[in-house]
């Protein structure tokens, strides 16, 4: 890889080359590990996995996108552009071309959770400014004008909001947002009328699943008034165990309360909630999670053909074994098994390979468009099944020749 | 407790009266209620108690400045009917032009909220930055009543009135 300049200068030198041209080349530098906001540290990482706070902007005296032409959304991403890369954000910042990616690039996007599906689905001139270590992103010509978020991992709600706060701050000096005195912040859309904030945390909860007690959860989050999606949306929460909960109250509400809600109120109930289910699958329930758990490992160290849906599910398990063993101190014969796994590799190079860190990137870097894009050309499904199973197999294969 | 007026039956029915920053209670059964026109509610509404609290205030039409009616915006000749296919408005003006009809959507959607309380542009006049204070404190009043708090409630009105006068009406 060239020896690339730092931070602003590297954006300038890269302006006579296509935007398409840059988006391949950065994000296959990026798409070979995770990130940071997903490497299963942070507080109470156990079980929130991490935090995110989004907010929406636009600017005064401009339409709003869907009123846009074509000219118009073009100003506001240059004029939006140039001011987000002229920030100061103590990392380097890239920006990509959403409407000039390719579909599997897009895809890429979204399953890093640096767009959103709605931002690569859009239409008209649209892109994403991203920080590299990928705690920060500015998605331009979304549904509105601007949407800025900050990820971190674990519980970080109140520095995720310190620093969103900042960075919003920083380009207020230089534009003028649409604001009224009595709604705040106008938005496109007027669920996001107000403070424009998403609070969001993403929660592992598969011992209320396994004791069928996720009800529980779902209706504490209906009663809070809070939103409940699954990892990518709608229905892939069932496979990963991992749901996003996310403030639905945007208006009459200040920002700092809403953190406080979740920090104080939302997340302690919920944690206490799962603590209890795998305290309770300890207690009464050991052959339920030793099975669960076994079956894992059994098929991820031996199948050749896997789904995404299938590898999300099974990897959750494996999460919770670890977490369980590391949090809890919990010894059940399928956890000493799993954990034969990582203590194997500790001896020999002073490592866990088996940490949450390698479940994670073992999750993130087998779904579809990371599969494909690592893999240097388009797969089918069944060899994308084939390739999954194999990296897996030898992630976790590994480890059990190293043992032996 | 017994009735303060007949002295016989119990008390259930609680009255707190804040004149001019000095509270009064009552305390009278149930028929003597009735006998003095009080309404034998198991609680006065919350609207009733905001209502006489909030007389002397400027209502939300007079600080915001009353709906306009429902024309195609002039600023981008955005309709209601294109909101209720598409979800989202034309510009940031149809907040102000559709007031009246989208004041029931956004107080659902905010679960009976209908103004900001929150971060607010460093750049926005110090005349705005006021009327937001005085939503606030409106809210804050809202909540204690509910609580009854009427102390505190009281202490929010004095405050209330001791800001400047209604703010002409108007975006940034």
């Amino acid at each position: 890889m060239d020896p690339a300049p730092q931070g602003r200068s590297r954006y300038v030198i890269y302006t006579h080359i296509s935007y398409d041209k840059i988006l391949n080349m950065k994000l296959t530098d990026i798409s070979n590990d995770i990130n940071e906001w997903f490497s299963g540290s942070g507080p109470l990482a156990d079980i929130v996995v991490s935090s995110r706070i989004r907010l929406a902007r636009n600017l005064a005296d401009h339409k709003f996108l869907s009123h846009c032409s074509t000219a118009e959304k073009s100003d506001i991403l240059e004029n939006l552009k140039a001011i987000l890369m002229s920030l100061d954000l103590g990392d380097e910042i890239f920006y990509f071309s959403v409407d000039k990616a390719s579909t599997l690039k897009r895809n890429f996007l979204v399953e890093r959770h640096l767009i959103s599906r709605h931002h690569a689905s859009g239409q008209g001139p649209r892109g994403v400014v991203i920080a590299r270590r990928e705690f920060f992103t500015a998605m331009i010509n979304e549904e509105d004008h601007l949407r800025i978020q900050v990820l971190k991992p674990g519980c970080q709600l109140s520095q995720c909001a310190k620093q969103i706060n900042h960075i919003d701050d920083m380009i207020e000096q230089k534009v003028d947002y649409a604001f009224s005195c009595r709604y705040g912040y106008l938005t496109a859309c007027p669920t996001n009328l107000g403070t424009g904030i998403r609070v969001s945390v993403m929660l592992h909860l598969p011992a209320l699943k396994m004791t069928g007690q996720i009800e529980k959860f779902f209706n504490a989050a209906r009663d809070m008034s809070l939103a409940v999606r699954g990892l990518f949306g709608e229905g892939t929460e069932a496979a990963s165990d991992l749901y996003q909960i996310s403030n639905q109250v945007t208006l009459g509400i200040s920002e700092s309360d809403i953190v406080s809600q979740f920090e104080n109120t939302i997340i302690p109930e919920i944690i206490e909630y799962e603590k209890s289910a795998r305290n309770q699958l300890l207690a009464n329930q050991v052959d339920t999670l030793d099975d669960k758990i076994s079956r894992a490992m059994a098929l991820l160290q031996n199948a050749h053909l896997i789904s995404s849906q299938e590898a999300l599910f099974l990897l959750s398990h494996l999460r919770l074994g670890i977490n369980m063993h590391e949090h809890m101190g919990a010894s059940t014969p399928a956890i000493e098994r799993l954990c034969a796994l990582s203590n194997a590799e500790t001896n020999v190079d002073k490592r866990r390979v088996l940490s949450i860190t390698t479940i994670n990137r073992l999750f993130m870097l087998t779904l579809p468009a990371h599969l494909q894009l690592n893999h240097g050309k388009p797969l089918d499904s069944g060899r994308r099944d084939a390739l999954r199973a194999k990296i897996i197999r030898s992630a976790l294969g590994q480890d059990t020749q190293q043992r032996s | 407790m017994q009735c303060q007026i007949c002295n016989k039956k119990a008390a259930t029915i609680h009255l707190t009266e804040i004149t001019e920053g000095v509270r009064t209670e009552m305390h009278i059964c149930e028929l003597c209620a009735q006998e003095q026109g009080v309404a034998a509610k198991s609680q006065i509404s919350v609207n009733e108690l905001l209502s006489s609290l909030l007389a002397v205030q400027p209502t939300d039409d007079e600080l915001f400045g009353p709906s306009e009616q429902q024309t195609p915006c002039p600023q981008c000749g955005f309709t209601l009917d294109q909101f209720r296919k598409e979800g989202v408005l034309g510009c940031p003006y149809d907040y102000d032009v559709f007031e009246k009809s989208l004041l029931p959507l956004i107080e659902k959607a905010h679960d009976g909220k209908t103004s900001h309380c929150g971060k607010v542009p460093s750049k926005t006049p110090e005349r705005t930055k006021h009327q937001i204070e005085r939503s606030k404190l409106r809210r804050q009043l809202e909540a204690a009543v509910q609580n009854e708090d009427y102390e505190l409630a009281a202490e929010l009105r004095d405050k209330m009135n001791q800001l400047n006068g209604p703010s002409p009406p108007g975006t940034q």
